[in-house]
Order: C-alpha cells, then structure tokens, then sequence
C-alpha cells in the first residue's frame, strides 16, 4: 500500500505492507533509528514518537494507519547541533545511562510538557508511566523534565 | 590548570544518545544482510519426535532452515566456571547445544533457525516449521528438583545436583554453638527469580568474508573479548584471529549481556554457510524466556545470639536453581559470589553454608545485577532485623552491637573473614549513622507510632551491606573454578601531536566510560579532557579484555590505564631530559610539562609526544613511539558498603506498599565523577526495589512461563518510586591506584531487604514477622488476616 507521511519536516512516500508497524517503518524503511523497540505488548514506551503533535508507541501503530500525518521522531527534536530544552535537562541532570530508553522518554517529556507546562514531581511520575527506564530509577529523568519546563517557561 | 576527577562532567556519550544516533546492533544495516527467526519450543520438557521444515524450506524468500540434525547440532556452548562436589565428583556439565536435537528442557528452547530477507518473511516461515513434541513433565523448583523421584534435566545422572558446595566453619561446630544460643532467629523462603529486563533485547548480526576468511559479530555484549574466546575456543573452534566482536552501544545489561549465548555462535557458523551477513534482534517475550535470570534461592537459615545480642554463629541451607544448562558464570553466582559475602559486616565467628545447585526446566539463572551478593545481603538483613525484633531491641542498635569496627587496611590490616576472604577497608558504623541521621530516625519512630493510633501503617527498614567486586584477582578466582583469569587491559596511545587515545577492555553499556575514563586520563597526564579518546567495544581495536561486570571497570580497568600512563610518563621523562639537556631526577611532571626543578625550564607532553615520533634528537638507545599496553591483575576484591534504608506505608484496606522514601549512604572509595555514582545507585536501587515490591518470574508446574511480557512481570515503573535520597562516605580502596572500589551493583544489594524490612515493621504490631517477596498486595494482605 501506498503511503505518504511528513517525517521531522520532510515527505517521504513509500509503497509499505499493511502489517508494518509505525516503529518498523521508521527504523527499517525510513532509516530512522532513533526509534527504539524494546517490547512486544505496548509496555515500554521505546518506540515513543509524535504523530501530529500527540505523544504515541509506534510498535502498535500500523505504518498504513498514520499515511497522511506529520511525525516527529527523537532525530527531529533538536536543531542542528543544539539540543531541545528537553534534550539538554536530560544530558545536564544525567537522565539517561544506556541511552536505549530515551529517545522515548525524550517524546513523552514534550508531550507531559506540552499539555502541562507546569507539572509537580508527581504529575511528571504519571506522564512517565509509559515509559520503561531499567537504568537510571526515573529520579535523573524527573530532574531532566523539571530542568527543561523551567527553561521552556523561561 | 582544569582538572577532572572527584567533578560531576556531562558525559560525552550523551549527545549522541538524546539525538537518537546511537549505534546500538540493531540499527546496523550489512550489505546483503538477510534475517532470522527461531523455532522455539512451547514445551519446558519434551522428545523430539520429528521435525518438518520442508514448507518453510521452499516458501519464497527463505535463504535457509537448519536444525539440529545439521552440522551446527554437534556444537554448544561452554560454562565458563567449575565448581565440584564436596566430594570431589566433578561438576556435571551438560553439553548446551545450539539447536535442541533430541530432547526440550526449558520453554523457549530453540530447535531451529529460518534465514530469510526480511524479518517478517523470517517469523512467517518458522511458523511453517512442524516440530512434533513428546511432552514430559518438568521439575522448576530448584528444592523440588532434588526431591526423590523429580522429573530428571538431564538423564546421564543420577539425580539433577549439578555440584553441591560449602564454605566457612566446620558444620557441628556451628550446629553446637547453635544449641548453646542464648536467642535463634529461623527462617525459610524463596529468594525469588527475577528477569535482568534490559531494555534493548538481545541483537546480534553474524558475517563472513570468504574473501579475507574473516568472521565480524556485531553482539550486544558486556564482554566482546570474552565472547571471541569462548565462540572460537570452545563454542565453533574456529581461529581466534579470524573473528572480529563489535558491540559499539549497548542497552543496558545488568549481568544479562555477559554470557556467551547460543544465538551468538549458531548465527556465526550460519552466516559461514550462506555466505551472507545475518540478523536477529529478540522481542521481548524470547528475552523473557531466553535471558538468563537472576536469583532463586530456597533458603533455610538460623542465627544464633547472645545475651547481649552478639551474633554466635549461622548456619545456612539452600537449593539455588541453575536452568537447564550451564551459563557462562552461573556456578559461581551461588557458591563463590554469594557464600564469600556470609560474614556480612558483622564480627560472627562461626559460618557455615551449605549448597545444593541443580538443575531445572527452566532457562538459565546467572549472574544479575549483585550476583550472589543480593542473596546474601537479603538473608544477612532480613535475619538482622527479625532477631532485633524477636529480642527486643532496635535494629539499628542490633548492627551497631555487631559491626566490624573500622580499619582502613593500611595502618590496620584488612579483616579476615569467616569464608575465605579478606576486606580492604571499611567503616560500617560511620555508614549506618549517616543513613539514620539522613533519615532522621528518632524522629522518625515518633511519627510511627503516633500514625499507628491513628490506623496508619508506617514502617522502616535498615539494611547495611558489604559486596565484593572489582572482579577479580586471576589467582585468587582460578583457585575457585574461574576458567579465565579476571585481569584487565588498558592501553595508551600517545599520537604525535599529543592526543590521546586510549583503548579498554572494559565495556560501557550505560556507565559512563567514554566520560570518566577520559576525566582520570587527562588528570594524571596534565591535558584537557578534550585531547582523550576512550575507544572500547571492538576487538579488532582493543587488544584484550575481560569486559564490564562485578563492579570491576575502574577498579580492574581503570587501573590498567594507570599502570600504561605511568610507564608513558617514564619514557616521556627520558625524552624530556634529552631535550631539556638535564637529568631524570631534576625533573618534576605536572599541569602537562617536564619541569627542571627550581627553574623555568621546561618542555610539554605534546612536544614530547612529538619528539618521540620524530626521533632526530633523541636519547640514545631509546625506541621511538609513545604507546603502552598494560594488563592489571589486581590484588584483592573491593569491598564497597553501605546502609539502605526504607519508608513505606502499607495501606490497611487493600496491602498496597507505598515507598515514601529511600535514603542511601554508599561508600565506594574514591569518587571519579559523583553524577554518575548517583546516577548508578539510583538504578541499582530501582532494580532492588523491584524484586521487593513488583518483579518476579513465575512458572507453573508444567514449566511454563506465566510472567513472560511486560503485561505480567510488573517492573518499577516512575510512579512506583520516590525521589532517592544518597549520600557517601569515603573511604579508599588501599589496594588499587585510584582507590576506587566500584559502585554498579551497590544499590541493588542493599535495597531489597530494606524495603522487606520496612513492611515487615510496618506490621509487626499485627504480629507479622515474615512476609515472602515481592510482598504484592495480595501477600501483604493476606500476612495481615492472619
Ligand atoms: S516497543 Fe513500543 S511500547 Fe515497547
Ligand atoms: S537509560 Fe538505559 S533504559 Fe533508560
């Protein structure tokens, strides 16, 4: 099937199977990495990106499904070499060890931040609640997110 | 002049993560790669009756099947560790074939790999692959798999014991000393299988160049040198200089990504065959299933006390489950990781423990994040605090009555232990008492107890540990059935112009190297941290190597670097002295240049460096170059310690446990780089944590896994836990260069049994004494109806 989809500002149209998922699609046809797999049931948010401005796992999103729509993976979150606030709070307060779970944790940040410029730890703790980090124990992240509201507020 | 060590510096390596441009294996891409699915069986114990592959064979866009009826049926994969019988039999050592042949003895065993050109064409022809199964019933408790008449692994022997094992004092004189305790704490439980639960799966992409007759394997390892010699000397027998490991980044790996896997070996050999690059990434559900575990003890303890409240002796039984075959480290997890930590930081004079290790229909159990030292961490502080309990007394007067006093291993001598070893340094009160005051724990029983007259369950607990790592002196583990020697290698190349790269063995899978290694190198030779690269991860770069666990990068590896740094800054001397036209001995090394001594003389690293590669005026009989190789073999283990301590709230109504705070004091020697300390206890608490409250790897009796996704093993996720409250005390490690001790699997060690213990407090009043982990609602509540 023929679809069509704007990818971190650019248009990319490929002739894709239907059982395709989002995340596959970005990683193995598009050559997108940055989007990590780290699950088969929806539970580790890895695979975390924004389908028209909207925070989502695109393991279990079909690739065929978002045809038409404007994505935002983590390669398209900074602006050349300078990071987003939100990528800068996680490398200023240690939010990432091994690095696997971040670039989801990266997409959910904006979007906990988007839609609650403000949040309290625990407002932070709950966005992050789909989102799998073996490495860190969250308290880095959290600090990362409240870094980066702090400076997008500023 | 800029230095770095004992400073918080971002890491280097970030960057490239938070842009999404991390080279983890699964985001290579080979020339002509193909792709790959395993047949694996639903069975935890069965015959093979008969295997069809025939559909898949000829479905389009398979490259190839094979089984284990085909010449990769003859290979396995080896255990890299022996530990006899008491008696002397050898450890039985089941062969770990890369495909199953004949028999099934664990869920998620492979019996064959498809090969196609893409991932998805790969899944849909295993699915065409017919495997009929003879189901046999299977044995996954490691105490009922040595109860007579137990379904057998493994038919060759007579029961399903691998090796059995002791340590410490003689058993009678313990069971007496025992008899004639003022006071015995007992108890039995299951130090419960958990799942490491890395989160990138396992990845691998095997090729072959006919053309140079060289093997690569992209490998999402803790150890490429170690998977190169256990792949070519033992697994495939294929030279060793014709393979080449890389694994750039990796996602983490807590033990998991240390062994030598069978997938690892059967896609090299494949890729040999079909003379095309291979593929296979694990999902999750084969990760659950084909990961080695963590843990599962059945434990049987007894403590004996004084008067006082002195520990007298203890004496311990336990069955401790190895999977079906014999991982990489897994007999030593049990034995020399776990009974070498008995005497705990308490004076007790009299150990025994006594270790039954079989075999079970279930994957493998290794080494996980602490590896042995959590085990006995849990049994040393939940016993600790039961006793308090039992004898009235407060938990934290109870350790302080029993700590080693402290010593620092260089005007006092190191402690000897009970069970074999020798600690460095140590002071466990001055740990403890940070931990209460970071609490505030007077204050703290008040609000107990004024909660408890209002119907709220408050509770805390008090762990205090001590683990062995920096892993290992090569003497010291050889004697106790390592069958590689533990040293590390660190090399340092000088390039003309003054920069430097240097390559180790140790591995980063999250820790930090890239940064921290560099902080210590460009201190110790006087330059920015700009001018030093840390290059690990391929073999074909680094010399040797015996990779990243037991705490052992910067204590092992980074000691290596210091001996090549030395003997650079040796040679560089010499040549500073030709050049200044003075002798050695005038000459002083600091803020990067040979000074002579009382003048302003003086020459810099980089003009030396450059002299040494432009030798025209050069010392006489002097080699040219500025590169040392240097391997560390070091002296003792490091004994890093601490004191955990935990807060919860149990709910009345439903038993739900609350982590309300968690404060730990860690002392891991010398700090390099105090965020990324931190940023490792806070981890390895999480994952302690875990196994306290949520995680726990489950099969029923038929061997099948009922815990195998992320829908039903519960991992810590961010609203399970609060802020982690750390602090340190130091005190150097006095046997290596940095004084380092090491600080990756501190927070798991002493996390579980403060938490237990705090739930455990929260309820005693109810007269609650035990309760079995993960202490889930459903426990809790259960514990409190009775
Ligand atoms: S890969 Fe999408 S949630 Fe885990
Ligand atoms: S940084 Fe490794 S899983 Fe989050």
């Amino acid at each position: 099937m023929q679809i069509t989809m704007k990818i971190n500002g650019q248009t990319y149209s490929h002739d894709v199977e239907p059982r395709i998922s989002l995340a596959q699609y970005l990683r193995e046809t598009v050559d997108l990495t940055g989007t990590h797999i780290g699950c088969d049931t929806s539970g580790c948010g890895a695979c975390t990106v924004h389908v028209d401005g909207a925070a989502v796992k695109s393991c279990t999103l079909l690739a065929v499904q978002v045809n038409g729509s404007e994505i935002t993976t983590i390669e398209g979150m900074a602006n050349g070499s300078e990071l987003h606030p939100i990528q800068e709070g996680f490398k200023e307060h240690h939010g990432l060890q091994c690095g696997f779970c971040t670039p989801g944790m990266v997409m959910t940040a904006a979007d906990i931040l988007k839609n609650n410029p403000n949040p309290s730890e625990a407002e932070i703790r709950e966005g992050l609640e789909g989102n799998f980090c073996r490495c860190t124990g969250y308290h880095n992240i959290v600090k990362s997110i409240q870094h980066a509201a702090e400076k997008l507020n500023a | 002049m800029e230095t770095f060590i004992g400073k918080s510096i971002k890491r280097r390596e970030d960057d490239r993560f938070l842009k999404g441009a991390g080279r983890y294996t699964d985001d290579i891409k080979l020339k002509g790669m193909t792709h790959s699915a395993f047949v694996r069986s639903p069975y935890a114990h069965a015959n093979i009756i008969s295997i069809d592959v025939s559909e898949a064979q000829n479905m389009e866009g398979v490259v190839a099947v094979f089984t284990g009826n085909d010449a990769c049926g003859a290979f396995g994969v080896p255990c890299g560790w022996q530990v006899d019988f008491k008696n002397g039999e050898t450890m039985r050592e089941p062969l770990h074939p890369l495909l199953a042949k004949d028999v099934i003895r664990h869920v998620g065993e492979a019996v064959a790999i498809v090969i196609a050109e893409t991932q998805e064409l790969a899944r849909d022809a295993a699915e065409l692959v017919k495997v009929k199964y003879k189901g046999l019933p299977a044995v996954t408790d490691p105490k009922k798999a040595m109860e007579a008449g137990a379904p057998k692994v493994h038919d060759q022997w007579p029961d399903n014991a691998a090796f059995d094992w002791c340590i410490g004092n003689d058993r009678a004189a313990v069971e007496a000393a025992l008899a004639n305790a003022h006071h015995v704490t007992e108890m039995e439980y299951k130090n419960h299988r958990v799942a490491p639960n890395a989160i990138e799966p396992r990845s691998y992409i095997a090729s072959y160049d006919v053309n140079v007759d060289k093997y690569t394997l992209y490998t999402s390892t803790q150890n490429p040198h170690l998977i190169r010699l256990l792949l070519c000397a033992f697994a495939l027998g294929i030279p060793e200089h014709k393979v080449r490991i890389v694994s750039y980044d990796v996602g983490g790996g807590f033990g998991s990504k240390i062994y030598h896997y069978t997938e690892e070996a059967l896609l090299t050999w494949a890729s040999k065959e079909i003379g095309r690059p291979i593929k296979w990434t694990s999902d999750r559900s084969e990760a659950f299933l084909t990961d080695a575990h963590g843990r599962d003890h059945v434990v049987h303890s007894k403590m004996g006390f004084d008067k006082e409240g002195k520990i007298v002796a203890h004496l311990t039984d336990e069955y401790c489950a190895l999977g079906a075959y014999l991982s990489t480290f897994a007999p030593a997890v049990p034995t020399y990781l776990h009974g070498t930590l008995f005497q705990g930081v308490y004076t007790t004079p009299l150990i025994h423990l006594n270790v039954v290790a079989p075999f079970t229909h279930t994957v493998a159990v290794d080494a996980y994040r602490g590896a042995g030292r959590p085990e006995a961490t849990y049994l040393l502080e939940r016993m600790l605090s039961k006793a308090a309990k039992e004898m009235n007394m407060d938990p934290a007067e109870l350790r302080f009555k029993n700590f080693i006093p402290p010593f620092d291993g260089v005007t006092q001598p190191g402690f000897q232990t009970q069970v074999a070893l020798q600690y460095d340094s140590g002071n466990y009160e001055g740990v403890l008492k940070r931990g209460l005051e970071m609490l505030g724990y007077e204050d703290f029983r008040k609000e107990q107890a004024e909660a408890r007259k209002n119907g709220k369950l408050l509770g805390v607990g008090i762990s205090t540990y001590i683990e062995g790592c920096g892993i290992a002196p090569s003497a010291v583990v050889g004697a106790l059935g390592a069958r590689a020697g533990l040293y590390e290698v660190g090399h340092v190349r000088v390039q003309p112009t003054g920069k430097v790269s240097v390559f180790t063995g140790a591995h980063s899978h999250g820790q930090g190297h890239e940064t921290v290694f560099a902080q210590f190198v460009a201190d110790k030779l006087g330059i920015a941290m700009d001018d030093v690269d840390i290059v690990h991860g391929d073999t074909d770069q680094v010399a040797f190597g015996m990779g990243t666990y037991g705490s052992r990068s910067l204590s092992v590896g980074g000691s290596a670097i210091i001996k090549s740094i030395d003997k650079i800054l040796e040679k560089g001397a010499k040549i500073a002295a030709h050049k200044l036209e003075a002798a050695e001995e005038d000459l002083v090394y600091a803020e990067g240049k040979w000074t002579v001594k009382g003048t302003d003389k003086s020459i810099s690293f980089g003009d030396v460096s450059l002299t040494a590669y432009v030798p025209h005026d050069y010392p006489e009989g002097l080699e040219p170059g500025l590169d040392f190789s240097s391997f560390y073999d070091p002296s003792n283990f490091t004994y890093p310690f601490g004191t955990h301590i935990a807060v919860v709230e149990v709910c009345a109504d439903t038993g739900k446990v609350t982590l309300q705070r968690f404060v730990a004091c860690d002392d891991v020697g010398n700090v390099m780089n105090p965020m990324i300390v931190d940023g490792q206890i806070h981890g390895g608490v999480v994952q302690g944590v875990g196994q306290a409250l949520l995680e726990e790897v489950v099969y029923d009796d038929e061997g099948q896994m009922i815990t195998g996704s992320y829908m039903d093993y519960a991992m810590p996720r961010a609203d399970d836990i609060p802020m982690i409250e750390t602090d340190r005390t130091v005190t150097p490690c006095p046997h290596n260069p940095l004084g380092v001790k090491g600080a990756g699997e501190a927070g798991a060690i002493g996390s579980t049994p403060a938490v237990v213990n705090a739930v455990v407090d929260a309820l005693a009043h109810l007269g609650v004494t035990d309760i079995q982990m993960p202490v889930t609602p459903q426990r809790v509540w259960k514990a409190m109806q009775n």
